[in-house]
């Protein structure tokens, strides 16, 4: 049952995907995007990554696309044609595509629980989270007790990517509004 | 039934190749940098996608402890999404703060028309 | 800025259920899905529909760009001050076992407070992403 809700959402997937691909309303495509992050937590629920869900259907179906709506507001909202050829970017993603399709091959099916993945640090936090931490979520232990210090520097990388957004954003029009020279709007 | 479960093993690999590749494939050829950026994001979620499948035991529950489950799906790449994941919106964010800025400096956003006005 | 009642009404009704949800993320994230930055999403999230809803001087007065501006370091000195609580309690950095007399309780103190500092930094920072946009526009 599992496989065959995980397949049609990967199909729906996909569709979006296409669509996405040929539109040229960007409106469209940021309304497009957003629905793909729905679907795409709807996936992480299946796969069992229920915390990853809540991440990617907020950040990913929120915040992404108000960003997304505001730098459509700023800027232009209709996609030209492209200049140049189609030819070669296609031909390069189908050999990559193929490349990589060919890679898959050689991984364990779907599902199994005596993959190599399942066999290496997984059962040491999933048999001694609860005598080691005490918390039952396994994720929020490893994120913020086993592996704190990818955490510290995640937090970093936002705070990081907050303050150059701000600089970018936020800085010039200040001083420029302290030497009542406006910027020139073309 | 044999055959379906054969083919079900690779559909959800095919499938996330494909995102991949029609992440790379936005990315390569339209100079729109706004569809640019989404294709990027397209590109980013089908990595997380590589990344939980494998993490999936059929018949499994999520990583939570509790007394009535014995099978959990591995925890260890949902954490590496759940940072990836946040990280991406802030690159995503900066990405389009360059945008506007692009727009305010050379009235387009498009990678064709700033070329020539760039002197390239 | 907008005149729509229903959305209006809505909004209002609506909002100290999505604030009470973050909370309920933040502070079960233990025992469900769910931490700092889910939390900090979702609190982000409030700031931005009253400033769709109700305009962006109503969200400034919820949320002043000096208070969300502070929020953005103010996490990451939180988080980093959790491990330096650990090293002068004589553990290593972000060792949780010393915070507290039972290593247990420890753990369980150094997870809340580095939630917390994630969940300053992720709402701080999307809400300062959100006005920078925003004011760029004016």
């Amino acid at each position: 049952m599992e496989t065959v809700i995980n397949m049609a959402l990967l199909t729906l997937l996909a569709v979006v995907t296409v669509a996405m691909v040929v539109q040229r309303s960007l409106l469209s495509v940021v309304i497009l995007a957003s629905i793909y992050s729905f679907l795409m937590a709807s996936v992480m629920i299946v796969l069992d990554a229920v915390d990853v869900a809540l991440t990617e259907a907020s950040v990913g179906a929120a915040v992404s696309t108000v960003l997304l709506l505001a730098t459509l507001h700023l800027t232009k909202t209709r996609e030209d044609m492209p200049r140049h050829g189609r030819a070669l970017p296609l031909l390069l993603s189908l050999a990559v595509g193929g490349m990589l399709v060919w890679g898959t091959l050689v991984l364990p099916p779907f599902g199994t629980a005596n993959a190599p993945i399942h066999q290496h640090v997984a059962p040491r936090y999933i048999n001694d989270v609860m005598a080691e931490t005490g918390v039952p979520n396994i994720v929020t232990a490893v994120l913020a007790d086993y592996r704190s210090f990818d955490t510290l520097g995640e937090t970093t990388v936002i705070f990081i990517a907050g303050i150059g957004v701000m600089l970018l954003l936020g800085g010039l029009r200040r001083q420029s509004s302290e030497e009542g020279a406006p910027e020139d709007p073309s | 039934m044999e055959a379906f479960l054969d083919f079900a093993d690779r559909y959800n690999y095919v499938i996330t190749i494909f995102l991949m590749i029609a992440g790379l494939y936005i990315v390569v050829a339209r100079s729109n940098m706004v569809k640019k950026l989404v294709g990027l994001s397209i590109f980013q979620t089908s990595v997380y996608l590589l990344y939980l499948e494998p993490a999936k035991i059929v018949g499994g529950t999520a990583p939570i402890i509790d007394p009535a489950f014995t099978v959990y799906s591995n925890p260890l790449p949902h954490v590496l999404i759940l940072t990836a994941i946040v990280v991406g919106v802030g690159t995503l964010a900066l990405g389009l703060a360059l945008v506007v800025r692009i727009n305010e400096a050379f009235g387009t956003i498009d990678d064709d028309e700033i070329k020539p006005q760039d002197g390239g | 800025m907008s005149s729509d009642l229903i959305l209006r009404v809505g909004t209002k009704l609506i909002l100290p259920f999505i604030l009470l949800f973050a909370i309920y993320v933040q502070l079960h994230g233990d025992y469900g899905p769910g931490g700092g930055f889910q939390a900090g999403v979702i609190v982000a999230a409030v700031v931005i529909l009253i400033a769709i809803t109700f305009g962006h001087n109503a969200a400034k007065r919820v949320a002043p760009r000096g208070l969300v501006e502070c929020m953005v370091p103010m996490g990451v000195l939180i988080f980093a001050g959790t491990g330096v609580a650990g090293f002068f309690l004589g553990g290593n950095y972000l060792d949780y076992s010393v915070l507290s007399h039972d290593p247990i309780h420890g753990h369980h103190l150094g997870i809340f407070l580095v939630e917390i500092g994630v969940a300053v930094t992720v709402s701080g920072t999307m809400v300062a992403l959100f006005y920078a946009f925003v004011e760029r526009g004016r």
